[in-house]
């Protein structure tokens, strides 16, 4: 056990699986350092923030390789290559780019089991990069795990630490199924302790950060380390929270979020992708359907407002939620109850 | 006046603390205190823990705030009789800070010791070594499901005369995952290898609960090696086993499940921390970890009893031999302890449960001092 970073944890998952098992391989841009070029050197990126860095050295061409500049072809062929009996590891850069390749995910790796009665497995791992903060501007800054979430077939993952990320990264890669597993940008140098060994983190199946009896936070990869933030501030003054990161986004551990809904009777959702048709409104309707008798407070959102993300630093800054905006949300469905108890 | 004042200080429980946090003041600023009374809580990444007054006296002031985190040796509060003059103390204050702040970070530099990796035939074990000194090593075993860090209240408090030895049984913590058959038996032969490869050739054995048991094998296989028999809860000298327990250790996957079954372990259940809960989530994580405590339980308990009948190994031990039970054990009945001869002493602890290392830490540190003398 060490202290590694976000993208060492990930690396090491990536590692040990292909220790483990040859069927699993990679693929993506510049994951191995431009070894397809007649200039390129070795192992000289592993992808543009160097997570895979060292596995083309350790492994080979043969299984680490870069693709052309073509997210069609190249997930198109890792789609194929999982239904055809291989497990790829396919890096899309930004999850930005998804649109290039939209159909392969969500008609075809996403279809496969259903539509061939389910006698076809796709173990398909797609890992991209999310989120804001990174002065990446509007093109290379979206949260995109509400558009895989939408879409039946496929299960989305979205990690808040290097812990989980290593942990989840090893259980995506051993899923039968296609698995989105998205990784924050802002975060490749947290660091936390992480097992040396192998470990898997089952899909589905919340996570408690912070336990208390007042509120209940839903947050989401990034967002779990802001609202553990705003729940310790708010410890110090009282009021005591429940921080839930639901890990993955589909399977959704509702009952973990309804039995804390239960217990608290408020409830803040902090989520960093766009704000319509998002985590927090599904997590929100989830609520207001199933638990609307606990509820003290109305649900509150933490979320950027509706527009492309801001490349203008403080702009950005404004645009993405933050520990103070989950306090003061926090504060506020306290305050709600005060106010009612009042009149 | 200074010899009228008594600095207390974040205490060290277990090698790996650097850090704790001050949970809660028990007593007032002001209020008389006992020895050995309970006045605050102190709250590690590992357990939460009382902290035991140093001294008798007043307590004059309180440094370290409720929920402030500081380095061991930190000064928390002063303890002095009512005589002593305020400015006394604050003189006192200011000059323990200042040597604490020069003095700490060569401290918990030198105290630090990682556990180290041996190879062990095939197997790696973790191994946490500390002390130094003539006198004959101790070695500590643990539990089903537990590891080193069990005896993080008792390891140290060994280590002043001797070199003393924990480690993580095969299956267990960071060494590999590989349980062989899962028997004390099985467990006693890696135990007797790991003693070979660090070059002990005799020690005091300390066995807690399937720990025991594996003492008593490696004392029936290799007497010369053991120096003497330290038995905490043991198995190996009854039938009975509380299988809600084992079984529940196995499948509870989710915290609020395992915190229950954790339960057990203790009497004053505030002990088991939300840390603990999650550190033994994420040990079960691992891989072959799971299927390694299966293995165990199948081999050791079988159909809900314990397999194996050690009392004739213990009886006719030649080395001294301590039984030390907690009252209200609910994993191991200490009713186990009965009908032993008188040449091996029974310390029963009033209100304790299984984990008598960890909740009555002071009393099992003397009595291991005491049989290993």
């Amino acid at each position: 056990m060490s202290k590694k970073s976000f993208r060492q944890a990930i690396n090491e998952a990536l590692r040990q699986e292909m220790q483990r098992d040859p069927r699993v391989i990679l693929m993506g841009e510049d994951i191995a350092g431009g070894q397809g070029g007649s200039a390129g050197v070795v192992d000289a990126w592993g992808g543009v923030l160097g997570v895979t860095k060292g596995l083309y050295t350790e492994f080979g061409a043969e299984r680490v390789f870069d693709t052309p500049i073509s997210e069609a072809s190249y997930i198109g062929a890792a789609v194929g290559a999982a239904a055809t009996g291989l497990r790829p590891v396919a890096e899309l850069m930004f999850v930005d780019f998804v649109g290039c390749c939209l159909d392969q995910i969500m008609n075809q790796a996403a279809k496969f089991r259903y539509m061939f009665g389910g006698k076809a497995r796709t173990p398909l791992v797609i890992r991209a990069m999310y989120g804001a903060g990174f002065n990446a501007a509007a093109q290379h800054s979206q949260a995109l795990y509400p558009l895989f979430t939408h879409i039946p077939g496929l299960k989305v993952v979205v990690p808040s630490s290097p812990y989980e990320a290593k942990g989840l990264l090893i259980e995506a890669i051993r899923d039968d199924d296609p698995v989105i597993f998205l990784e924050n940008k802002v975060m490749y140098d947290d660091e936390e302790e992480v097992p040396d060994e192998p470990y898997s983190i089952p899909f589905g199946e919340a996570n408690l950060t912070r336990e208390g009896d007042d509120v209940t936070i839903v947050a989401f990869g990034r967002m779990v380390n802001f609202a553990n933030e705003a729940a310790d501030r708010l410890e110090k003054d009282g009021i005591s929270c429940t921080v839930i990161d639901p890990r993955t986004t589909s399977p959704l551990d509702s009952a973990t979020i309804l039995e804390c809904v239960e217990d608290t009777g408020r409830l803040v959702i902090v989520d960093e992708s766009s704000p319509r048709c998002n985590m927090a409104t599904d997590v929100a309707a989830l609520v207001a359907e199933q638990a609307f008798d606990a509820l003290k407070a109305p649900i509150r959102q933490v979320v950027p407002p509706h527009t492309p993300v801001p490349f203008a630093t403080v702009l950005e800054k404004l645009y993405l939620p933050d520990a103070a905006r989950i306090e003061s949300a926090v504060r506020s469905v306290m305050a709600y109850k005060k106010a009612k108890q009042d009149a | 006046m200074t010899d009228l004042i008594t600095p207390i200080t974040m205490p060290k429980f277990g090698l790996a603390m650097t850090e704790g946090k001050i949970t809660s003041w028990n007593i007032p600023s002001g209020a008389q205190v006992e020895a050995g009374q309970e006045i605050a809580d102190i709250e590690t990444t590992k357990i939460t823990n009382g902290y035991e007054s140093p001294a008798s006296g007043t307590l004059r002031r309180q440094i370290a705030t409720e929920g402030e985190t500081l380095p061991v040796g930190a000064l928390l509060g002063v303890l002095a009789e009512p005589a002593v003059s305020d400015a006394d103390i604050d003189a006192f204050i200011a000059k323990f800070q200042a040597d604490f702040s020069s003095d700490s970070a060569a401290d918990t530099q030198a105290d630090h010791a990682e556990p180290i990796m041996v190879s062990v035939g095939d197997l790696t074990l973790r191994v946490q070594e500390a002390g130094q000194g003539d006198a004959t090593p101790v070695l500590f075993i643990h539990g089903f499901g537990g590891d080193l860090g069990n005896w993080m209240l008792n390891q140290n408090a060994l280590s002043t005369d001797r070199r003393t030895v924990s480690f993580d049984l095969p299956g267990h913590g960071g060494s590999s995952k590989n349980v062989g058959d899962g028997t004390p038996a099985g467990f006693a032969a890696t135990t007797a290898a790991l003693l070979d490869k660090l070059e002990i050739t005799s020690v005091h054995v300390v066995g807690h609960s399937l720990g025991g048991a594996i003492a008593l094998e490696l004392a029936k296989t290799c007497p010369q090696k053991v120096a003497s028999l330290s038995l905490i809860a043991p198995a190996g000298l009854g039938q009975g086993i509380n299988m809600d327990f084992i079984d529940g250790f196995i499948s509870a996957d989710r915290r609020k499940t395992l915190e229950l079954v954790l339960n057990y372990l203790v009497h004053d259940k505030t002990l088991i921390s939300r840390k603990m809960v999650e550190d033994i989530i994420r040990f079960k994580r691992l891989d072959g970890a799971l299927q390694g405590l299966q293995t165990i339980a199948k081999a050791c308990f079988p159909n809900g009893r314990q397999a194996e009948d050690l009392r004739p190994v213990l009886t006719s031990f030649a080395g001294p031999a301590q039984i030390i039970w907690g009252e209200a054990d609910e994993i191991i009945s200490p009713n186990d302890a009965r009908n032993l001869p008188d040449t091996i002493p029974v310390t029963l602890l009033p209100q304790t449960g299984h984990m008598p290392q960890l909740e009555k830490a002071a009393d099992v540190n003397a009595a291991l001092i005491k049989l290993a003398k």
